[in-house]
Formats: C-alpha cells, structure tokens, sequence
C-alpha cells in the first residue's frame, strides 16, 4: 500500500546527512518550507550545499539554518534582498562558498536536473562575468553558454494540498521552484496545509504528480516568514 | 560631466508616463524593480497590457488594499500584489520559458550604465566587497523581444549612466533597444545614441553635455507604438 504520508517534519527529515545537497522551495518568503527548515535545524546536519533562489530573512526559516553554520556552500540568484542579514555576515568571513547563477538559469538547471537532461545551452550570461570558464557554442549563428543540470540529494517544499500519493498543488506564487526541485531531488519531502487521501485532488489540476514526491507531512498552519521577522522571532 | 542640474526634464512618473505610451495594446510586459514599475498606472485609455512577473504570474495587478494582501502573492521585488481576473500561476522553469523562449514583447528595466551599441549594465558596480546578485535580469535581456531601460540620464554625482563602453559589469551585450530617461527617448541604432525626443524644456545640447558618447539629433517622430 503506498502512504507517503509521516507523522512530523522531525520524522520526514531524520535521515538528512552531513554534506547532502538539499533544494528548498521558495522565492523569497512565498513556498518557503519553514517548518521543514526548523526540523532540519533541529536535526543537526552539517557542511550542507543549499539551493534556493535567496538566502533567507531575519533569524528564521533559511535564514537561521544559515546562522546555524549549516550551509557550507549556497547555490543561488539573488542573496541581497531585504533582511537578509545572516548570509552577508558568514559570507564576509569567508565562511560561506556562493555560486551565483542567473534565476532562469538555475531553474532551469534544477528542471533538467530532475528531467535527466545532464547540460543545455542557453543565450543567458553572453559576455558577462558569469559566463567565465563555462563552454561557448555558436549554434544557428548565435552563441550560447553550456550549464550543467542540477540533482539534489534531499528537495524540501511546500505546497498548499497533498495527497497521501504525494500529488501536490500549491499557492499562487508560491509555487515558483518547488514542482521542479521535487523532480531533481533524490528524497523530495513536502509539508503542505492539508494532506488528504488519494482522490481529494482533482487529477487535471495537480502540478507535481505523485512520483517527483517520496514523503508528505501535514503542516496545518505554516507560518510566514515575514510575520515571524516582524515579530523579531529567531529560530531555535 | 556635469554637477549642475538640468532646468526642465521629466520626473520620474513623467518618465514612466512617457514610455507606456509605447508600448502596444496587448502587449505581454515584464516589468523591472523600481522606475519601472511606475509604467503599470499610466496605461494609455484603450490599451490593455498583460504584466508578467518572473516568479510565476502572468496578469499581475496593482498592490493590494492594506490588509488584503497575502505573502505567498508577490512580485520579483518581493512585494505583494494582486492577480487580475484572468491571471495565470506558474513554476520558474515556464516562467523562464515566456522569457528566454521570446515569448514576451517588452521588458522595462533599469541601468547603471547603457553603452552606445546597447550593452546594459545594471546588476553589478564590480565593487569587491559586494555580495553580487543578480536574479532575473541575465535571462529577461537575453530573451525578451524588446528591452527598454528607463532612467535618470546621470547619476546622483553627476555621472553620465549613457556611456562609450560600460565600465561596470555587463547583464548583456546589444540588448538594449530604447532609453526613456528624464532628458530625452534614446534608440540604440547601429551609428549609436540617436534622440528620438526631447523632454518638454531641454535642448540637445543639454543633454549631449550629459552623455558620455556622440548623439545622433532626431530624426522622425516615432509614430504609432510598434516593437522595435
């Protein structure tokens, strides 16, 4: 019988291990998976690469796995957005590695990733600063740079419905990377507000199929990440 | 270079005013943080334009009604927003798909700098102590049929932003059609900088003063709105 569904976020991220790649949902505060951060905090896995498209804000959610000094290596678009104060300090130091890669790019990358599509290229980052050392081919007469896709050991996201299949619809634009980290990570685990039984979700809405999903954990009232910043909230 | 402030010139609502103008009815547009998002409330009567925004929406509406608004409905500023009857949700894989695949017919952004063959510069000053970020702005001008930048002509020193050749770091090479800045329309034409209009007060000469390369006088009138 197939119930993907686990009684907690502690049990969901228990087997997290020290030098894993782990993709976490979100742009910004939107599909940020909070409660699935703060488990992971609490688990204690160490020397971490994360993948999200920032770096977090206040003392909460990524923002406090990296203050934590979990996250060794951060793989990201935009790592300057407001509040985020954590990230900026480790990175001064020297104490976090930044790869900084184009927003189109990276989803991109995580979509073939979990597509099986192992490089493409693209028209993103001609002539700039972050096309350095990256392979150029000219094809139909213009250029393109070669990009890697991109897997993950371990996706954690958050959608809004989950079926104990793990079929999965989101939240507006909530949704942004999530339908394709569950695709790229090799254990992808979901919290969602509610968690129903198979059929509880119309089959011509849903944007992560069940098969991208290993684990879902009902969450029923996740918190938001500004609300928790406003509050001065730190987590642990 | 010059410290002096122009007499006349256009603020920067007069700026946004100006471009939306140009853009077509029905056009598909992304709009970038800042003076660019100033475009959306100056939609000329009887046109109608689709916003898009790269975190996954497409009918993007005006800022929500205090207390209405709902953290997981953003824009790629990472304020909230509304969606219009009609709007659309999607993943960044699409999102990024309407933008690098041609899909969409305008993108409005920002620049510190734009070089008289086009190249943009506007996410990075190079400085080595700045944590670099760069978001969106790589793919939109990369695939985007139509990239006009909106802009003060200089910087806050005084600084032409209107240069030879971009000292800061580029987004893209060439990608920039158009300049809508306080003094003056610039195209980017293959001779360089050519004034398609002048901001209500301001001479040519005016606003060559606050150029860093040769500008092309006017030539015709832009008539009706049409993607370059």
């Amino acid at each position: 019988m197939i119930n993907k569904q686990v009684a907690s976020a502690a049990e969901a991220v228990a087997d997290l291990f020290d030098g894993a790649t782990i993709m976490i949902g979100g742009f910004g505060e939107a599909g940020s998976p909070i409660e699935l951060i703060h488990a992971l905090i609490d688990q204690g896995a160490r020397n971490l690469t994360a993948v999200n498209n920032n770096t977090g804000s206040g003392e909460v959610g990524l923002a406090a796995l990296i203050k934590a000094g979990r996250v060794s290596r951060m793989i990201c678009s935009y790592p300057r957005t407001a509040n985020s104060t954590e990230f900026p300090k480790l990175y001064h130091r020297g104490a976090i590695q930044l790869d900084l890669v184009p927003q189109g790019t990276l989803a991109e990358r995580i979509r073939a990733g979990g597509a099986g599509i192992p490089a493409f290229y693209t028209p993103t980052s001609l002539d700039t600063p972050l096309e350095k050392g990256k392979e150029r081919r000219t094809i139909n007469g213009r250029d393109y740079v070669l990009e890697y896709g991109l897997t993950a050991d371990f996706a954690i996201i958050k959608g809004r419905v989950a079926d104990t299949y793990g079929n999965v619809v989101y939240n507006m634009t909530a949704r942004n990377f999530s339908p394709l980290m569950a695709m790229a990570g090799k254990i992808t685990i979901v919290q969602a507000a509610e968690v129903v039984a198979p059929g509880g979700l119309d089959p011509e809405v849903i944007v992560t199929p069940g098969i991208f999903v290993n684990r879902v954990v009902e969450i029923t009232h996740p918190a938001h990440e500004s609300t928790l910043v406003a509050a001065g909230e730190s987590y642990p | 270079m010059s410290e002096q402030k122009p007499t006349g010139g256009r603020t920067r609502e007069e700026m946004a005013r100006r471009l939306a103008q140009d853009i077509p009815d029905g056009a598909y547009v992304n709009l970038g943080i800042g003076i660019p998002e100033l475009v959306a409330k100056f939609v000329p009567v009887g046109r109608e334009f689709i916003y898009h925004t790269e975190n996954g929406l497409l009918g993007m509406g005006p800022s929500p009604e205090p207390g209405t608004g709902d953290p997981e409905l953003i824009n790629a500023g990472k304020r909230q927003v509304t969606a219009i009857p009609g709007a659309a949700f999607f993943h960044h894989a699409d999102s990024f798909a309407m933008i690098r695949g041609g899909h969409l017919d305008l993108c409005v952004l920002g620049a510190l700098q734009v070089s008289q063959n086009g190249d943009l510069a506007n996410w990075s000053t190079g400085a080595t102590d700045a944590i670099p970020a760069v978001g969106g702005a790589m793919d939109l001008v990369a695939g985007v049929k139509s990239i006009y930048v909106i802009t003060q002509h200089c910087t806050r020193n005084g600084e032409p932003k209107l240069v030879e050749l971009c000292t800061f770091p580029l987004t893209g090479r060439g990608v920039v059609h158009r300049i809508y800045t306080d003094l003056a329309v610039i195209q980017i034409t293959p001779a360089g900088f050519q004034v398609l209009e002048l901001s209500p007060g301001v001479d040519f000469n005016q606003v060559q003063e606050r150029t860093g390369a040769p500008l092309s006088p006017m030539a015709d009138p832009p008539g009706v709105p049409k993607m370059t």
